[in-house]
């Protein structure tokens, strides 16, 4: 659904943030967008939505030129950045306004999410709601858009924890198969039971761009006891339940992915977790 | 919120095999959509699919075409002899294994199985 090819791309008067870089992303997949402060994982969200231009290289969009921003392509993406700018009018003229530019928009479901979220009153004015209000309406509004790709920029950033429970509700119910959800977050805890491929951006490549079952596959994460367990590690942390460390999963053992300590053993490994990863295509 | 420390679609798979060993989803029902499910839990729908696709290998639920998951008829034997087998594979094993290092007697573990059938 998206294609990059040879991208390079710069801010102006600062060093090239990417350099030929590529990547396809394809598929109903809830992709989780991780890396560093400043490794450009907005930018790239951007790149793809068509909001900034590649300086080389290609970008397809559902089959379009993202760059051209065409409405057949503009109609089937949605776009929720951080900091979020919000005109001075009510959620129901917000609805009234916006929603025409989504064909398959649906008042029905934008309502039972936003009843999810416990907003009922529409006649609310959007710039006076809190961050975390504001935020909950667009992501509401976001799954009710019924868009092909939907991009997140830290969408749990400033909601309540009981709201963060309701957001992870409106996602699963809400990801299907006609829909690739990407999110950038440091957040990786709200998230990581939707999350189910996973990007790592680093140094301006990415570093790692595979579904949670592959990853488990050819990692494993386990507690060992001993240093001497641990001798193989890719990498390990000390806690209290004794070294948390990741393996290459050479037994083929079941383990639960932890998304934390698989971004350091990535960052920590960037040749080894290329080499273990590229053996399968 | 799902805790342990398993993969995620095997948490899903034991929390399936216990909603019917409580009889809370009967043999022959059906059960919720993947759906609903994933929203109940709070995780990705496509991690229910590989728990559902799992227990219908395991023919504890099956897929009717078209309506959705049922509970086959003998669900409940499959899943005590799973976990029979893993007790006795996994959890017995190394239980004994510690019980051995802390130098704990047949008699004494006899005991308490003994004391446990009373």
């Amino acid at each position: 659904m998206i294609q990059l090819k040879n991208v390079t791309f710069r801010y102006p008067r600062r060093k090239p943030l990417f350099s030929d870089l590529s990547l396809e992303l394809e598929g109903n997949h809830i992709y989780g967008l991780l890396g560093k402060n400043g490794e450009g994982k907005t930018t790239l969200m951007k790149l793809m939505s068509g909001l900034l231009f590649a300086k080389e290289g290609s970008i397809e969009t559902l089959g379009e030129k993202a760059c051209l921003r065409r409405p057949k392509m503009l109609e089937e993406i949605y776009f929720l950045p951080e900091e979020m700018y919000v005109p001075s009018i009510s959620i129901q003229e917000f609805e009234t306004i916006f929603s025409p530019f989504y064909p398959r928009f649906s008042s029905e479901q934008f309502h039972n999410y936003m009843e999810l979220f416990e907003i009922t009153d529409f006649r609310q004015n959007l710039m006076r709601m809190s961050h975390g209000q504001k935020k909950k309406v667009l992501i509401a509004f976001a799954m009710a858009t019924n868009c092909q790709i939907v991009f997140m920029d830290e969408p749990s950033n400033g909601l309540d924890i009981p709201s963060k429970s309701i957001f992870r509700k409106v996602m699963a119910s809400a990801a299907d198969e006609q829909r690739m959800i990407i999110i950038s977050t440091h957040q990786v805890r709200d998230l990581h039971s939707l999350i189910d491929t996973i990007l790592i951006l680093d140094q301006g490549e990415i570093l790692l761009n595979a579904p949670v079952e592959q990853i488990t596959e050819k990692l494993l994460f386990k507690v060992v006891d001993t240093e001497g367990e641990a001798q193989t590690a890719l990498y390990k942390e000390d806690t209290l339940r004794g070294i948390y460390a990741v393996f290459e999963n050479i037994n083929r053992e079941d383990s639960k992915m932890d998304i934390e300590l698989l971004f350091n053993s990535a960052l920590c490994n960037r040749d080894k977790i290329k080499e273990i990863f590229s053996l399968q295509k | 919120m799902l805790k342990e420390e398993k993969p995620i679609y095997l948490q899903i798979e034991d929390y399936v095999c216990e909603q019917i060993l409580s009889g809370k989803w009967p043999q022959g029902e059906r059960l919720c959509s993947v759906r609903e499910l994933a929203t109940q839990v709070e995780v990705n729908p496509n991690t229910v699919q590989r728990a559902y696709t799992e227990l219908s290998d395991k023919q504890v639920i099956e897929n009717k075409r078209g309506i959705g998951f049922y509970v086959t008829a003998n669900a409940i034997e499959l899943i005590r002899e799973e976990h029979r087998q893993y007790l006795l594979s996994h959890t017995l094993p190394s239980v004994l294994k510690k019980a051995k290092l802390l130098n704990i007697s047949k008699e004494e573990i006899m005991t308490i199985y003994q004391n446990i059938e009373n």
